[in-house]
């Protein structure tokens, strides 16, 4: 085959792209069609699926389609078993896909479209998609270890127990965002919370059927609960417009916050089968079939961009979250991009299941491109709403009111044209009470969404149903992630604290399992509280610390990744994870010095505790505290977010302290280090 | 073999794959395959029923002491 028959229909792709870009990048006065978004994403993980995986796997990797796999070696029918890659990519896609590619965007998109789609491009293609393919890579040819394991085999016993002391806290400050942003959607929402609320005795039922009905049918009962639940939807719409049961469903945040903790506690001691396991089987589907759907809708009904390609609030002005596009976009857009999280899943279960080493390219690299794909979904959706009706929902209280009329006046005053009638009408039109001050990006999500999704199927009658049906596909799968996530932590408390008193390991034992899920619980619950109570809306201050926290375990993950690198003696081909790694730790440290030390209070931690410490000092009491004790409670929040973030930081320099010296180890060294698995190759048939 | 019988051939498998994917997603894998492994590698042994093999795959997703059921953000 010549160049050209090889590389030419490439080169027409490249070309494709560079042109949407140039569309979408150049400001003309008037709106961008939001499909150019997408050709130009398309067209971008094309090529670097195309070139720049196969570089890593050809060159970096030298994956080797003769070499035995975990899957292979190990063999039980179980745990390791070979399986097409199609199905693979579809189980590692749904188990990567979350609500973070989701919100991330939304938020960012307060900076316009362009920052966003840039980092959201860039960053899956030199950093997100090459952690989760090297990740994958390392774990497979290490009979498919954690990632703890990993590092403790490859970077020694103490960078190992640091790095799982990170994931516990990452897992605590992710369950307390997402609970946040479960309690933003469903507050003062008696639509949203009937809805939510009735997929607990939905997924009891069909728990109850597959234990004890008819075992193992998935299929059956997720499409009985489907219907149920859109019965629930429609039967919320009834609730909320009752003059009964509407008010019975109203919540304020703080009763959905202790409401939540109770049900985190009481979910994650509950046997699996009973809950979780079926609500798994809604989420997981639900997800995969709303995302189909959004992509569908937004081919179909090329949607124009209402937000500009940058707003003036890259200065870091901006009212949905504080800080300048650096290095806050970058932490801020985490999943999508580049997500530490994907670490435990590409050392989790995928690894165990690969058939053939190649395969590792499609679907490690190919499902992050995918999940990247997702993010710029969630970022059309909310550039293609009025901005007007964006920063309404998006800015906090303490900045535009409670009522339309301060709202519109907050808002227009920030540059962003709207009126009192458009709030009411827009809120009427997805059948809420109000959506002013509505942040944590899902109702945001929910109403371009719905936005989109109606034009396609119902028109403006239909908006509605699809804004709670978005609502509810995300606190599903939020929910889930609750649960999961408190028994996950559950367990590590009880191996940690197991190491001093043997017998709290008992899993299986009443006691400790009862303390531990208290210790995990009261642990997110107490951020979830703080973040409830702010006055500047919670995701200000829990946002930043989960992209920072998030950030810095890919940061981690992909020290490892370099260090295997230099160990495999091919450190002429570590830029590949050097220039990522290097990049996030640029970002997490400069973000979390700031988030510390800033002098400017809606940033800074400390600078924030020392206003509210010399009003308290006065005896003057600020907004939203009532009482001297809920000043000192503010002050001490503050200090506890400053001690997390100085955390993350000695972390992350001790982690790439290790790994220089790691690797500088393996490069004095006149062989190759790596602790591979002995290779083994496949019997020929 | 007529053409028709070979597009209803390859909707199978797509069908199968799909569903074979979805299933996977909430880590249950196929029990054909475990079935047949068992048979095949412990002659000696009886492999699990489908009801054994649905109940060990929920634990093993989300049961004691592992982490497979850890969720992304």
């Amino acid at each position: 085959m010549t160049a050209i028959q090889k590389h030419g229909p490439w080169a027409l792709v490249g070309a494709l792209g560079a042109a949407a870009l140039s569309i979408v990048a150049v400001e003309r006065g008037e709106a961008v069609n939001a499909l150019w978004i997408v050709v130009a994403a398309v067209c971008v993980y094309l090529i670097a699926y195309r070139y720049y995986s196969k570089f890593i796997a050809d060159k970096v990797m030298r994956l080797d389609a003769k070499r035995e796999t975990p899957a292979l070696r190990h063999n039980d029918g179980l745990d390791y078993v070979p399986t097409n890659k199609s199905v693979l990519f579809g189980h590692h896609f749904a188990a990567i896909a979350g609500a973070g590619p989701l919100v991330g965007p939304v938020l960012a998109a307060q900076m316009g479209y362009l920052p966003g789609m840039l980092w959201i491009l860039a960053g899956v293609v030199l950093a997100g998609a090459v952690q989760d393919f090297m990740v994958l890579f390392v774990s497979m040819r290490r009979d498919g270890r954690s990632l703890g394991e990993l590092i403790r085999a490859e970077l020694g016993a103490v960078p190992g127990v640091i790095a799982l002391f990170g994931t516990f806290l990452i897992m605590i400050i992710l369950l307390a965002v997402l609970a946040l942003i479960v309690v933003k959607a469903l507050a003062e929402s008696p639509w949203g919370t009937f809805t939510v609320m009735s997929t607990i005795p939905i997924a009891i039922f069909m728990g109850v059927y597959t234990r004890y009905i008819r075992p193992g049918k998935i299929g059956e009962v997720s499409v009985v609960g489907f219907v149920l639940l859109m019965a629930a939807i429609f039967g919320g719409g009834q609730v909320a417009a009752s003059p009964v049961w509407g008010p019975a469903f109203t919540f304020t945040g703080t009763q959905l916050c202790w409401l939540l903790i109770g049900y985190g506690f009481v979910a994650s001691v509950l046997p699996v089968w009973l809950l979780l396991a079926p609500r798994d089987y809604l989420s997981t589907f639900l997800k995969i079939g709303t995302i189909v759907g959004l992509a569908l809708g937004i081919a179909f009904v090329a949607p124009h961009l209402q937000m500009p390609a940058m707003t003036k609030f890259v200065d870091g002005t901006g009212p949905v979250w504080a800080g300048s596009l650096f290095p806050f976009l970058f932490i801020t857009i985490a999943c999508g991009s580049v997500s530490g999280f994907h670490a435990l899943i590409s050392s989790g279960t995928t690894p165990k299941l690969i058939a053939n080493e190649v395969d590792a390219r499609f679907v490690g690299y190919g499902a992050m491109l995918m999940e990247s794909f997702v993010a710029i979904m969630a970022l059309v959706s909310a550039c293609v709403i009025d901005p007007g009706v964006y920063f309404t929902m998006n800015s906090p209280a303490a900045l535009v009111g409670t009522t339309p009329e301060t709202a519109a006046a907050a808002v227009t005053k920030l540059g962003f044209a709207t009126t009192p009638e458009v709030i009411t009408q827009t809120a009427a039109d997805v059948g809420e009470h109000t959506i002013i001050s509505r942040a944590g990006g899902a109702p945001t999500l929910a109403v371009g969404m719905a936005h989109i999704i109606s034009s396609a199927i119902g028109g403006k009658g239909m908006m509605a149903f699809w804004y709670h049906f978005a609502i509810l596909f995300e606190a599903l799968f939020i929910l889930t992630a609750v649960d999961a996530g408190t028994r996950a932590c559950r367990f590590m408390v009880q191996d940690l604290v197991g190491l001093v008193a043997p017998g709290f390991k008992k899993t299986d034992a009443w006691g400790p399992s009862i303390v531990a899920t208290a210790i995990s619980v009261g642990a997110w619950g107490y951020f979830l509280y703080q973040g409830v109570t702010d006055p500047l809306g919670g995701i200000n201050t829990l946002w930043p610390l989960f992209g920072i926290s998030n950030q810095m375990l890919a940061a981690v993950a992909l020290t490892l990744c370099t260090v295997v690198i230099f160990k495999m003696k091919r450190e002429k081909y570590a830029f590949v994870t050097i220039i990522p790694t290097a990049w996030l730790c640029i970002c997490t440290l400069t973000a979390g010095w700031q988030k510390i030390f800033s002098a400017d209070p809606k940033i800074g931690f400390l600078a924030h505790a020392e206003r509210y410490a010399t009003a308290a000092a006065e005896g003057k009491l600020l907004a939203p505290a009532k009482s001297a004790d809920q000043m000192s409670q503010i002050i001490l929040n503050d200090r506890i977010d400053a001690v997390l973030a100085a955390l993350f930081i000695a972390l992350v320099v001790a982690i790439a302290v290790f790994g220089i010296m790691a690797c500088m180890k393996a490069l004095r060294a006149d062989r190759w280090t790596a602790l591979e698995t002995e290779p083994r190759m496949v019997a020929a048939e | 073999m007529m053409p028709a019988q070979g597009f209803r051939n390859q909707l199978r498998t797509l069908t199968k794959c799909v569903c074979d994917g979805a299933r996977l997603m909430v880590g249950q894998g196929d029990y054909a395959v475990y079935a047949e492994h068992i048979r095949r590698t412990h002659p000696d042994r009886e492999p699990m029923t489908e009801t054994e093999f649905f109940r060990n795959r929920e634990n093993a997703r989300f049961g004691v002491g592992n982490t497979s059921g850890f969720r992304c953000c």
